[in-house]
């Protein structure tokens, strides 16, 4: 550098060196100005939303599920408070010994605990759900960091495995699974509510802003259930299936007037209270969702369309000799051959044949369309999940053998509570009623199906039937006029009958002079030796219709007296 | 009695610049507001604060009356003490964060980088003084060695940061002592096609497994997390998206005082310090800023109006560099917080909370009142 150009000799900088540094000062000055208009107004908007999202919140406000209770008023389902206990693992920093301490108060194993709080990269892991409150109160106490509790709601089902198939269950998010928990999720669950807040960075809430929308609890589900009726039905049909070692059992009990289910039961049962073991074999809501071949429980509807048309009446005399009928290759019989039986002994005996013989001489459409009114082949429509409708097949495709058996209930099949509700029909003076799971406020219009001479008639034959001479003897109670009608079918395997398994069933109503309830019960494979719905199902029918009329408070319409069997009558076994 | 409080008065701001002062005083308040919507949750700090300008203006006034002649006298002498504490920082610092840079003395702690922001300056103008009638290229080099030290030593803490704003003080001065073009051209154009191709091969370079020759990871994390903030948005990335976004959510007009919802909620990190300016952004807006910008500009004009105005060579680069380096404070401490440059340790001047940069900033506006003060009673 020459000695004349030294900028250290001149009064000031060099003025394109001031002037490199002004407009570099200039460009980064302007470039900070571009930025802060980039952010602040282009993107603004933008970022803005960002900003919000950060700290804006809307936080769920559970609604308490609503309760299901029986028609008087007591507890089927009740949600009680309980608290969930979960962990942020970044922020769980615990010791050894506080891990364990938690471990035991959670009654947790404690290298369960270790493992789920190593949890890698995961910012939310439940530790226990449904902590008892004090049992939470206690790992409050603990004051451990990045341990929370949360408010939850665990459901309770005081009547237990009682009710456990009509009220169903929810899972631990409190969402209907099964039954009336199911049916009536809608109504039960009400609607969360939220609210907006504001969360500051640590997720603590700062600010509540305001309540989106409350939190509309559940409503109460009031069925018409009887829980004291239910209990009887449960208990009773329990004694049953294990005298009988049978595979199952359901008892379904209506009331005759409203149509309403006061009771329904079902064997194998379960506790709803804690499902760790239960099966889906438990959990099956037999009685609505299982068909069976109802067997002779069905004779009566198919004499009481023979009495409507005319052409028979209670009286008319029907061959049943020699004992069996036989329709192309097959052959039915009677289990106690006898010679003419009356229309009312068919019924009374149970007579196979007697049944075939009324059913061959009616057009298939008619009998058809008597099983299509009370309600064969339909599902009944409760509310219940999985309602079965049962199978009735057109009547076209009938053949005459199945037509004749059908008359006394094979080659057709129903559900336990369809075929309780089909004897509204000889209760109700001959109109089909609608069935109620909820309270009824008012009487419901029942459909007519028969006249009311004919329903008549039919229940004074269902009355024969359990008198001495009759197939169910044993469904007779003190006090009360019953009416009612046994079934036993072989029951269906592999496509065909097995030939040592059973369905057995009773169906009736009573007080006769003003029916009240219709109790069908139903025993799955009795394997006891015994297997006639005389001997297996009627005795759980009488035990559990004269319970329930007295819990009823019904009067008496006979005399009160013990039931005796005159010696020397023999109790008539059904045809099978 | 009057009459002596007035002149009290006089001798206590004779040697104090108007202008300059009035500028400081304004960015101050500005400060001192958004400092208080930064502390909100911690009130101790506002007091300390105004300890800081306190011990800082005692600072700035004893600097003023410091004549610039005894100030060349005393650059060898500060200079060699800056250069010995860092070499004893070296030696016995203490470490916190992962970086030694904090020396005990009885009870007060302090980084002696802190010390070579002034220093630097101070000596290279010195030199450049001294050897203003036979500048060479060998004096140069000379003083390439005596900012290259200091800076090395500093950037091996690590303290990159710092290193960079000495670099850039020892810089400028070199630059204003008239560095050849020949030299500065080459540089700057190969820091250019180094920027440009560190945009375009983003990917390629800021992969995990490339290793940068010379610069350590969370260095070299913290510009590849500038380049794409969203790779790490919980990490690295977090001060820059949260700033960012604390920025442009303050619109135009911004949200209003103490109103700033990203500060409030604690979204932003050091926000009373480092990051102070997302929060006045967030609070005052595009208005906000551009009056922020338009006192620094103004200060940084009265610089150099003081610069050019300066009789020595000694004063002139002195003063220049002075102000440069008020430049480069708020230039990198606003880029950084707007999501433009890398994250580094570098205060918002006048307004971030804390002593250490706060006494030097006004130590050199003391300086610079000084040179203007004795502009004209001192011939070369």
């Amino acid at each position: 550098m020459k000695f004349a150009d030294s900028p250290v000799l001149a009064p000031t900088f060099p003025p394109w060196r001031v002037r490199v540094v002004i407009g570099a000062l200039g460009a980064a000055f302007a470039v900070l100005v571009g930025r802060a208009v980039y952010l602040q107004g282009w993107n603004h908007d933008f970022l803005r939303a960002k900003g919000e999202s950060r700290y804006s919140r809307t936080l769920e406000i559970p609604a308490v599920r609503g309760r299901i209770l029986d028609r008087n008023g007591e507890a089927l389902a009740v949600s009680t408070p309980v608290k969930s206990i979960w962990a942020i693992p970044e922020d769980a920093t615990l010791t050894t010994k506080q891990v364990e301490t938690l471990a035991r108060t959670l009654a947790l194993p404690r290298t369960e605990l270790a493992q789920r709080l190593a949890g890698t990269a995961r910012d939310f892991v439940y530790l226990k759900r449904q902590v008892p409150p004090e049992i939470a109160d206690q790992v409050a106490a603990l004051k451990l960091p990045g341990i929370y509790q949360s408010r939850e709601y665990r459901r309770y089902y005081p009547a237990g495995e009682a009710t456990a198939h009509v009220v169903g269950f929810t899972d631990v998010d409190e969402v209907g699974q099964e039954g009336i928990e199911l049916a009536f999720q809608e109504t039960l669950a009400g609607r969360a509510g939220s609210r907006r807040v504001i969360k500051d960075r640590l997720g603590q809430i700062v600010e509540d802003v305001e309540s989106v929308r409350a939190a509309r609890d559940g409503r109460d589900v009031v069925l018409a259930l009887d829980a004291r009726i239910q209990s009887l039905a449960y208990g009773e049909l329990k004694r049953a299936v294990a005298a009988h070692r049978a595979r199952g059992g359901g008892i379904v009990v209506l009331d005759v007037a409203t149509g309403e289910l006061l009771a329904l039961a079902n064997l194998p049962s379960y506790n709803p209270n804690n499902r760790a073991r239960v099966s889906g074999e438990q959990v099956r809501n037999r009685a609505v969702t299982d068909q069976f071949e109802p067997g002779s429980t069905l004779k009566p509807f198919t004499v009481a369309l023979a009495l409507e048309t005319g052409r028979w009446t209670p009286g008319t005399l029907i061959q049943t000799a020699p004992g069996s009928l036989t329709i192309g290759p097959a052959t039915i019989r009677d289990a106690h051959p006898a010679g003419a039986l009356t229309v009312e002994q068919v019924i009374q005996k149970s007579s196979n044949v007697g049944a075939a013989k009324i059913a061959l001489a009616l057009p298939a459409e008619e009998i058809w369309g008597m099983f299509d009114d009370i309600g064969l082949g339909t599902p009944p429509r409760l509310g219940f999940p999985g309602e079965s409708g049962g199978k009735l097949r057109p009547f076209k495709t009938w053949r005459p053998i199945e037509q004749a058996t059908m008359s006394y209930g094979h080659g057709i099949s129903v559900s336990l509570v369809q075929l309780a509700r089909a004897y509204t029909v000889f209760a109700r003076d001959g109109d089909l009623v609608p069935l109620s799971l909820a309270k009824a406020d008012a009487l419901p219009a029942g459909k007519p199906v028969l006249s009311p001479k004919t329903a008549a008639a039919v229940r004074h034959m269902l009355e024969l039937a359990v008198e001495p001479g009759g197939t169910g003897p044993r469904a007779r109670i003190v006090g009360y006029r019953v009416g009612g009608k046994t079934g036993t079918a072989h029951k269906q395997e592999h496509g065909g009958y097995a030939p040592d398994k059973y369905h057995s069933s009773f169906v009736g109503f009573a007080p006769l002079s003003r029916p009240r309830l219709v109790v069908a019960v139903m025993i799955d494979e009795p394997g006891a030796g015994q297997y006639y719905g005389g001997q297996v199902a009627a005795p759980v029918f009488a035990q559990v219709m004269a319970g329930a009329l007295r819990l009823l408070g019904v009067a008496p319409d006979a005399p009160l007296k013990p039931i005796e069997t005159p010696a020397g009558v023999l109790e008539v076994r059904e045809s099978v | 009695m009057l009459q002596l409080a007035a002149r009290a008065w006089d001798r206590l701001t004779e040697s104090i610049d108007g202008t300059l002062m009035l500028l400081a005083v304004l960015i101050i308040a500005l400060g001192l507001f958004t400092l208080y919507s930064a502390a909100y949750e911690n009130p101790a700090r506002m007091q300390a604060q105004f300890v800081n300008i306190g011990v800082a203006l005692v600072a700035m006034w004893i600097a003023a009356q410091v004549p610039p002649q005894t100030l060349m006298r005393m650059a060898v002498p500060i200079y060699a003490v800056g250069l010995a504490l860092l070499v004893a920082v070296a030696l016995f610092g203490e470490v916190a964060n992962g970086a030694r840079r904090w020396l005990h003395v009885g009870v007060v702690r302090f980084q002696p980088s802190e010390i070579m922001k002034i220093a630097m300056p101070l000596m290279l103008a010195w030199y450049f003084q001294r050897r203003e009638a036979t500048l060479t290229a060998r004096d140069y080099l000379v003083a390439a060695l005596i900012l290259a030290v200091p800076a090395a030593l500093i950037a091996r803490q690590p303290d990159l940061g710092t290193a960079l704003l000495v670099l850039a003080a020892g810089f400028y001065v070199i630059f204003l002592a008239g560095l050849s073009w020949r030299l500065i051209v080459p540089v700057a154009a190969l820091g250019a096609v180094g920027l440009i191709a560190l945009i375009a091969f983003e990917t390629q370079i800021c992969h995990p497994d490339a290793v940068w020759p010379g610069i350590k990871a969370y260095q070299k994390a913290r510009v590849c997390t500038l380049l794409d903030p969203s790779t790490d948005p919980l990490g690295r990335g977090f001060h820059i998206i949260q700033a960012t976004i604390a920025v442009g959510s303050g619109g135009f007009t911004g949200k209003g005082w103490l109103q700033g919802t990203q500060t409030h909620l604690e979204f932003i990190p050091e926000r009373s310090t480092d990051f102070i300016f997302a929060v006045f952004s967030e609070e005052f807006g595009l208005a906000g800023n551009a009056v922020l910008l338009v006192l620094y500009v103004a200060l940084l004009a009265r610089g150099f109006v003081i610069a050019a105005g300066a009789p020595t060579f000694f004063a002139r680069l002195l003063a220049g560099a002075i102000t440069l380096i008020f430049f480069t404070y708020a230039f990198v401490n606003m880029g950084m917080v707007s999501g433009i440059l890398p994250v580094v340790g570098v205060p918002l001047p006048l307004v971030s909370y804390g002593g250490t940069a706060l006494v030097t900033l006004f130590l050199g506006l003391g300086i610079l009142m000084s040179i203007q003060k004795h502009r004209k009673l001192v011939q070369t």
